[in-house]
């Protein structure tokens, strides 16, 4: 076999770039591989196994929750709101009480989901495996799951019919509660205290302008609203009002935000005909109508 | 001066040596990679989040490139982006290319045949890609497209409204489009004369004139496309001027392009996918003159091309296969107009088969070997053997080759970079201006750059 100079000179060439290459990875593995990676994630009959998960975050995550997952990836100075810190193991989408781990589930359909309003997309073309072991990977970053476990989720009862009643209920407690602080009167993301809210790492957050976006962060169905208002989103000022509002009412509630959406709903046509007006924070709050047999 | 090795041992050494590293770097893979800036840029992901290596989609970039070029996270409309942003890459590849034909007519030596070897320092076409959203769910692709010596074109220039009643199973393109190929030879990982395309794509039977029905080539007309949420099911018709993307109306036909795929999540593997296509149409074989130059086109003919593709996954290993049936008219076969002008005797419809496999083992997104076996085999030629004219019944078939690896040495979003190694080997039967077969082939050294 003969191998003339440029032949020689050619594999050399190709030995160098292979041996730069496999430079470059080692340096990148050398996080990954050092921890927790033993961590796995339980969704159905899935199981995620960090370690597989690890090249998928390095694939689709790291520009934006970074190396470490505390969300200062090369992008995140660009990114508005900013991309969520693993570290801290605070999640706003979740099944479970506030303070709480969310369940694996709960990161899972997050990640298929997307959050609407951010860079976040949904990863729903990517494989139910590959998600899963994206859910075990991101748990990986913090101790946390490792000396807590995640929260029961809470139970949500069967919606109810929505009646005009109910919608004047919840408006009612959309003052009492005093929603309309952050949310606004109209429930537009521009309450009195909309511009000094921030997130739990002091930066800057907008309340939600129900004017103008059909889709939540948690998703969109009523069930998912509901949670919203139960659980509260951990990370932001949305608190949790499982202590102060009774299951049904946190139903009237989600009846009464529905009608300040921009699409066509039953709860904005009962709206209509009932004449509703923006709340005002200056009269006392209406009394639940006494047809509404949970508000007796 | 040639100098060889001395003996087998010191001739092997510098393929231990490659051996060796190789083995280091399959050891300590990870990493991340990067894309169209442009869209990084925008959306601040990194562009191994929608490409195996670029410029190769993978599903996640399928989706967001069936998406129109969304997220879908209400963040797409250009009014979310810092006025600054310019959503524009420019692609190009410098490289030291050499080339080699086996069969050259040189007139200097009578028109005799002779192998002809170039080499030497080069430069590709640039690509402008220009692309995003005008708003939501109205999307745009607009490629100003050079040759090597910045002679331009429009490669793409389309408006294309998405979600139409707010389904992802409706969205309708308007403009010159890439048909839809889910084994885009526009994100192909092969750049070299000889490898750079698919030869099924783009080919035609010998003696065979028929311009039109290269599905490779981007096309004007209307397409009307779907998919599912996650994208396993998708679909695509279009309906094209048959002009094989030339502009100023050459011709009063249409033709017809139909794909539709199934894709399957088979877990740990990856995302498998099976689906077919069809290219159907009519175009014209003269056109009329005024003034010496063509005004319209005339005597449309009819051509169609039609077959199945798959890509499969076994985690780092995929597989990209496609097979394609082709039929002329007789009058493109025998390169006949239809205007009154009789075909020649034993003339009939050209057909043939041919398929590619190409196998890619992404390393890492900053790595990637790949290899093309493509193949294409004449099985009816425009004239029928004992007539005048006639070709051997194997004259055009097509067997190529072609192996190679890129590597993405940095990571960064804001623009690409890779070293590109390739050797490319193509045999057409007959192709030779003798009769003979014809032969070349590239090796390609590339600094494949886009920003």
């Amino acid at each position: 076999m003969r191998i003339n100079r440029l032949e020689h000179w050619l594999c050399v060439g190709v030995a160098v770039v292979f041996a730069l290459s496999a430079g470059s990875w080692a340096q990148e593995t050398e996080y990954s591989e050092s921890q927790r990676l033993g961590m796995e994630s339980h969704i159905g009959k899935l199981t995620g196994h960090a370690k597989a998960g690890a090249p998928l975050y390095q694939r689709f995550c790291i520009g934006c929750h970074g190396v470490l997952g505390d969300g200062e990836g090369e992008n995140a100075q660009w990114i508005d709101p900013k991309p969520r810190n693993f570290t801290l193991a605070t999640f706003r989408c979740r099944s479970t009480p506030t303070g709480t781990l969310p369940t694996d589930q709960d990161l899972y359909d997050t990640i298929g989901r997307g959050l609407v309003n951010s860079n976040m997309p949904h990863w729903l073309p990517l494989t139910n495996q590959d998600r899963a072991d994206l859910v075990a990977y991101v748990k990986h970053f913090s101790p946390k799951w490792q000396t807590e476990k995640p929260g029961t989720p809470i139970e949500i009862p069967a919606e109810p019919a929505v009646t005009a009643d109910r919608i004047k209920a919840g408006q009612a407690l959309f003052q009492k509660l005093e929603c309309w602080k952050c949310h606004g009167v109209e429930g537009r993301g521009n309450g009195p205290s909309a511009d000094t809210l921030t997130d739990d790492q002091n930066r800057p957050i907008k309340a939600f302008d129900f004017h103008n976006e059909e889709r939540f962060k948690c998703g969109s169905t009523d069930r998912e609203m509901y949670k919203d208002f139960m659980t509260g989103l951990d990370g932001s000022p949305m608190p949790s009002f499982a202590d102060n509002v009774k299951p049904d009412e946190a139903w009237d509630l989600v009846f009464y935000l529905r009608t300040l959406q921009p699409m066509k709903t039953k709860e904005k046509h009962i709206a209509k005909q009932l004449g509703l007006k923006p709340i005002n924070p200056a009269e006392p709050v209406a009394q639940p109508p006494a047809n509404n047999p949970e508000n007796k | 001066m040639q100098i060889g090795f001395a003996n087998k041992r010191s001739a092997a050494s510098p393929f231990l040596v490659a051996a060796f590293v190789l083995s280091l770097f399959v050891l300590t893979d990870s990493g991340t990679g990067y894309a169209i800036p442009a869209f990084a840029r925008k959306y601040g992901l990194p562009c191994s989040a929608c490409h195996e290596t670029w410029p190769k989609l993978n599903v996640f970039g399928q989706t967001f490139k069936d998406n129109g070029y969304q997220l879908m996270n209400d963040r797409d409309s250009p009014i979310w982006q810092n006025p600054a942003y310019w959503p524009v890459t420019f692609r190009i590849t410098p490289s030291w290319h050499r080339e080699s034909v086996n069969r050259v007519a040189i007139d200097e030596a009578g028109g005799t045949e002779q192998r002809i070897t170039n080499h030497g320092f080069d430069l590709s076409g640039l690509d402008i890609l220009t692309g995003g959203t005008l708003f939501n769910n109205i999307s745009f692709l607009l490629t100003p497209s050079s040759d090597n010596t910045a002679s331009f074109h429009f490669e793409s220039a389309w408006v294309r409204f998405d979600n139409v009643l707010k389904s992802p199973w409706l969205n309708v393109k308007i403009g010159k489009f890439e048909l839809d190929n889910i084994i885009s030879e526009k994100r192909i990982e092969t750049l070299s004369n000889n490898g750079g395309f698919y030869q099924l794509y783009h080919f035609v039977p010998l003696g065979d004139n028929n311009a039109f029905g290269q599905i490779g080539d981007n096309q004007l007309g209307v397409e009307v496309a779907g998919h599912s949420l996650n994208d396993r099911t998708r679909y695509s018709v279009a309906v094209l001027s048959s002009n094989d993307g030339n502009v100023n109306l050459p011709a009063n036909s249409y033709s017809t392009f139909i794909t539709a795929s199934q894709a399957f999540d088979t877990g740990k593997l990856g995302v498998d996918r099976v689906g077919a296509y069809a290219f159907v149409g009519k175009a014209p074989t003269f056109s009329l003159n005024s003034g010496g130059s063509p005004v319209v086109g005339r005597g449309n003919k009819s051509f169609h091309r039609e077959g199945v593709f798959g890509l499969f996954y076994v985690k780092k290993l995929d597989f990209s296969l496609f097979y394609q049936h082709g039929w002329d008219s007789a009058y493109w076969g025998t390169s006949t107009p239809a205007d009154g002008t009789p075909l020649p005797a034993g003339a009939q419809a050209p057909t043939w088969n041919g398929g590619f496999i190409e196998t890619h083992y992404t390393v890492n997104p900053q790595m990637i070997l790949v290899q093309r076996s493509e193949f294409v085999r004449m099985s009816r030629q425009a004239i029928a053997a004992g007539n005048p004219g006639a070709f051997p019944s194997n004259a055009g078939d097509i067997d190529a080759y072609t192996f190679g690896y890129r590597w993405y040495p940095f990571m960064f979003s804001r623009a690409g970079f890779a070293f590109h190694n390739e050797y490319a080997i193509a045999r057409q039967r007959g192709a030779s201006p003798s009769g003979l077969n014809l032969t070349s082939s590239s090796l390609m050294f590339g600094f494949d750059f886009d920003f």
